[in-house]
């Protein structure tokens, strides 16, 4: 049965409240084609029949499952290549210069999905900062509302599909190891990367101060106060010469005054307006 | 740009043709090595050839060490597309001069992210929910 639209408004609802994430009107089809297997997992007819349990009773567990089902979780590795690329050039060679007395990065992969964007900053450092992916007190954390999601970025585990999604095969040679028809993260990839629960509309835990934040292709999902909230956070997290990736199909300058743009070829970052003009970029 | 499709399987041609044809290639294919070397030989020199690995009369291993022996086709980019997914394969194909390496099966992103690699299409940036 197709979904009402009392029924879309429910789920619509659920999952803004849970995640903040919000459904525009044209949505009810994702939903739809989303939420059917959910129903089915479920033992139930349809999403029709899915919302029916979810009025019913309160069920913590599988308001979660929904909301998670709803999270888009599009990713692979190196996605939209020119940020890496500028991180590579640019970037990282400034950071190194400037870290080389504390010898510490800090790098957030604030939707990390299954943790290829996470991997491939690993990567990145890996191979072009080597001495120090190896020898400094580097961490990237990765985050992602979804439970389901983070524990298998902790697996490290990725199928052909996946591995054949933007990931160079010298890269892969280099970084995977075979793991019956899956591939691998290497020790090397996995010492630097950790994994966490994280719902980025909700109040967040203690964070440290990072150097580099990749925030991408998830503040369209959020309305305008919620990603007021998300930036005045990122502005406190954010270290005074960091930087900051978004999507490349989003702007904050709607949301915060507080960052600038910095165009980097074909893609940009962002920074603190309050920085010294001769930083990074 | 023009394409040059090496696989036995006419199946699988269909599929990579498909593929490319949306970004802008036109193809000339063959269904093993000799076959793909006299297709060279008598034509315009491809800016892309795509692969198999175990063909007849020639395998891809085989159809890449003969072509990157011949400095005309110095800048024919070359993408391995083989069900061999051993480490060993994907270095005897990299050392023998092919740009890049896809492992079958694969998905469009897969394939044009690799065109991408190899520098014959502008990175586009994927759009959640395609």
């Amino acid at each position: 049965m197709p979904l009402s639209a009392p029924d879309y408004q429910f789920l619509k609802n659920l999952v803004y409240k849970d995640s903040a994430i919000v459904l525009g009107d044209d949505h009810a089809y994702l939903l739809e084609a989303r939420l059917g297997p959910l129903a089915q997992l479920e033992g139930v007819a349809d999403v029709t029949a899915l919302v029916r349990v979810l009025q019913k009773a309160a069920d913590p567990a599988l308001r979660r499952r929904v909301v998670e089902t709803m999270t888009t979780n599009e990713t692979s590795f190196f996605r939209d290549i020119q940020p890496f690329e500028v991180l590579k050039n640019t970037i990282l060679p400034e950071l190194v210069k400037k870290r080389a007395t504390e010898r510490s990065l800090r790098i957030w992969s604030g939707a990390a999905s299954t943790g290829q964007e996470a991997c491939s900053l690993a990567m990145t450092l890996l191979e072009h900062q080597r001495d120090v992916a190896l020898g400094w007190d580097v961490q990237i954390l990765g985050t992602d509302l979804s439970s389901r999601v983070v524990e298998r970025a902790k697996s490290g585990l990725y199928s052909q599909l996946e591995v054949n999604r933007g990931l160079p095969a010298p890269m892969l040679m280099k970084h995977f190891t075979r793991s019956g028809v899956q591939w691998q993260t290497s020790s090397a990839v996995q010492r630097l990367v950790q994994y966490r629960v994280m719902n980025l509309a909700a109040a967040w835990p203690l964070m440290p101060q990072f150097d580099i934040i990749f925030l991408r292709n998830v503040l369209i999902y959020f309305d305008m106060d919620t990603r007021r909230a998300i930036f005045t956070r990122l502005r406190n997290c954010l270290r005074k010469d960091g930087v900051l990736f978004i999507g490349g199909a989003e702007s904050i300058r709607e949301a915060d005054d507080a960052f600038e743009c910095v165009r980097a070829g074909s893609t940009h970052y962002y920074r603190h307006k309050t920085q010294p003009t001769a930083g990074i970029g | 740009m023009l394409a040059l499709v090496v696989d036995d399987s006419r199946a699988m041609r269909s599929i990579i043709k498909n593929i490319i044809k949306t970004e802008g290639f036109t193809f000339v294919e063959a269904g093993h090595g000799l076959e793909a070397l006299a297709v060279l030989e008598t034509g315009e020199v491809p800016d892309l050839a795509l692969v198999d690995w175990n063909m007849p009369e020639m395998n891809g291993l085989e159809f890449v060490q003969a072509v990157r022996a011949n400095e005309r086709f110095n800048t024919m980019k070359i993408l391995m597309v083989t069900t061999e997914t051993e480490f060993e394969y994907m270095s005897r194909a990299l050392e023998a001069g092919a740009n890049e390496y896809l492992m079958k099966p694969f998905d469009r992103a897969a394939l044009r992210g690799k065109l991408e690699m190899i520098g014959l299409i502008a990175p586009t940036e994927i759009q959640d929910n395609e």
